[in-house]
């Protein structure tokens, strides 16, 4: 009987075949190794634990907050002011214009008292809820008025209200203000012109 | 009579617990020790708050595996709307029961003379008499067949769940079950076959018990030591019933989303993941049975160890049934701790590989082991 002639299909090989030598190509031995790495890692982590100490590069957040992060982090918001207290924001809406998520929400104040600076905001809320991080309010803000800190807000919780930061979180910020930045004199005459004199910089 | 009725109940109550509470402890371990070996913490949410206080229960996690069954239990039972009804919701227990079955021959323990163990209790001691039972719910001298024939029912369980909810994904998830299955069956009862050469039945305590004794002098004779490479086969053939990576094609996530229970939800896809867990529990405990010795440390038998040296250490009865308890359950718990780790360090194959691997390399292997075992107890005139 004749049997019918079967092209044979070669295999192509390409430029990055992977090559696997005679050791890998053995499944089994391959196994063990990759088992022992494991295995190895899985008792090492082990007693660490079980000596009290941690075995694990992740940490427990939010109870453990790393505290390596790094210099440029865009973390929680901070709210600067000026030399005599005030925050340093006019309330233009910027950035919450600017804002991705609308997480901004500020309420403005008129103050007669400071020609320079009649508006301020009464009222200054984020929604870290819906925060995305971008960073966009701080390149929006044309008075300097809001920065991102390393630092990130340790809000996880039961409850969306809890993941609203005010206006005295905000602006509760070490050191304040950035004392490396002139500010202008105050123009004379002005109510606030005496408590503005007092401040002496750096 | 009655006795017998007594033990036995609470023969069946213990393997019920152990087994279920071995499904919901290895969720856990999966978890842990998949957290531990990738260097992170593992879960720890869940907790339980004790009531009218502020005290949150977290026991490093362990309340996960009831937070998952609470889950399952209390979603929505979703029915694909072309199925077949009967098949749909036969299919999980299908699945789950004969696993829950296979445990039925395995024994647990040693010989139990409750008149012994009550021997404080003059009353219980003497309604017992002088009976001796053995630690395993069905004493049976076809054990390891049952096991096999019970094993099998679990893939006509997967494929009835995938034919039955009408869905393609489900269906392949079925088909790929069904042929792996069936693969890997054969070179775990070729792998079996070898001990019952050896051993020359196929009744699981007399296994155990022959097990206790000494090779050469000072090895134990576990089966691990008679056939290394039976140990082996039957593990990753084992695991490969289980169908859990790198095995796990019928459910393989990336490409069948959940192979042949897609289509299933609540505690009937619960009850899957469920029989998926205890069987972990299972093998364990057949292989401990087959290989390690079974409830017995080296050297240990129902009397106490006898040590290589001749050292005679008698033991007394309530001690040997406590520690025959304590190290069978150590031993599933470490098989199954190793099967949970080679699942989270392999790979899952291709389903080319994964064929090939049970037919061109485990088949051969198997049956050069069969020859060879065959031929040395011939040449020996059995180990007895």
């Amino acid at each position: 009987m004749k049997r019918p002639v079967v092209e044979r299909r070669v295999r192509r090989t390409y430029w990055n075949e992977p090559a696997m030598s005679a050791w890998e190509s053995v499944y089994l031995l391959e196994v063990v190794r990759g088992l022992s790495i494991t295995g190895g890692v899985f008792l090492r982590n082990m007693w660490k634990w079980c000596t009290g100490r941690k075995g694990a590069v992740t940490a427990y957040y939010p109870e453990e907050i790393r505290p390596d992060y790094a210099r440029g982090n865009r973390g929680r918001h901070v709210l600067t002011r000026r030399p005599d207290g005030s925050p340093q924001c006019v309330a233009c809406n910027m950035c919450a214009t600017v804002c991705p998520a609308k997480v901004i929400e500020i309420e403005a104040a008129h103050d007669p008292s400071d020609p320079a600076h009649p508006k301020s905001p009464a009222r200054f809320e984020i929604d870290y809820s819906r925060c995305v991080f971008c960073g966009l309010c701080v390149e929006a803000c044309p008075e300097d008025a809001i920065r991102m800190v390393k630092e990130v807000p340790g809000f996880p919780g039961p409850d969306r209200g809890v993941m609203w930061s005010g206006k005295d979180e905000l602006l509760n910020w070490q050191p304040a203000s950035d004392v490396a930045k002139p500010y202008p004199a105050r123009p004379a005459g002005g109510p606030a012109a005496g408590a503005a004199a007092e401040v002496t910089r750096p | 009579m009655m006795q017998d009725l007594v033990v036995h109940a609470a023969y069946v109550g213990y393997a019920l617990a152990v087994l279920l509470l071995f499904g919901t402890i290895l969720t856990w371990v999966e978890r842990k020790q998949a957290a531990v070996m990738a260097d992170r913490i593992g879960a720890n949410r869940a907790y339980v708050r004790l009531p009218f206080t502020q005290i949150k229960l977290v026991w490093i996690g362990l309340f996960h595996g009831a937070a998952d069954g609470l889950k399952m239990m209390l979603k929505e039972d979703f029915r694909p709307a072309s199925y077949d009804r009967f098949a749909y919701a036969a299919a999980p227990w299908v699945v789950f029961v004969p696993v829950l079955l296979v445990f039925g021959v395995v024994p647990f323990g040693g010989a139990l003379r409750p008149g012994e163990l009550f021997s404080f209790w003059p009353a219980v001691a003497q309604w017992f008499g002088e009976r001796e039972y053995q630690l395993q719910i069905a004493r049976l001298d076809a054990g390891l067949l049952v096991v096999f024939a019970f094993g099998g029912i679990t893939v006509i369980g997967a494929m009835l769940a995938g034919w039955s909810s009408d869905n393609k994904f489900s269906m392949l998830g079925a088909l790929r079950a069904g042929s792996q299955m069936i693969s890997y069956e054969l070179v775990m009862g070729l792998t079996v076959l070898g001990l019952i050469l050896i051993y020359g039945t196929a009744d699981l305590v007399d296994i155990v018990r022959q097990q206790s004794g000494v090779l050469l002098g000072f090895l134990p004779a576990w089966g691990i030591v008679l056939q290394p490479f039976a140990a082996i086969l039957f593990l990753t053939a084992a695991m490969a019933e289980n169908r859990r990576a790198p095995f796990d094609l019928p459910e393989a996530e990336s490409e069948l989303i959940a192979g042949y229970f897609t289509e299933y939800s609540a505690m009937k896809m619960g009850l899957f993941m469920f029989a998926e867990f205890i069987e972990i529990a299972v093998i364990a405990a057949l292989f401990t049975t087959l290989f390690l010795g079974g409830s017995n440390l080296p050297f240990m038998h129902d009397g106490g160890f006898s040590l290589p040296g001749g050292v005679e250490i008698a033991l007394s009865h309530g001690v040997v049934v406590a520690l025959q308890l304590v190290v069978f359950l150590a031993k599933v718990l470490l098989i199954s701790s190793f099967q949970i780790l080679v699942r989270w360090t392999l790979p899952r194959f291709r389903y080319d590989q994964l064929l090939r691997f049970a037919w061109k390399f485990l088949f051969p292997i198997c049956l050069a082991n069969l020859v060879v075992t065959a031929v040395a107890v011939w040449l020996l005139g059995g180990l007895k």
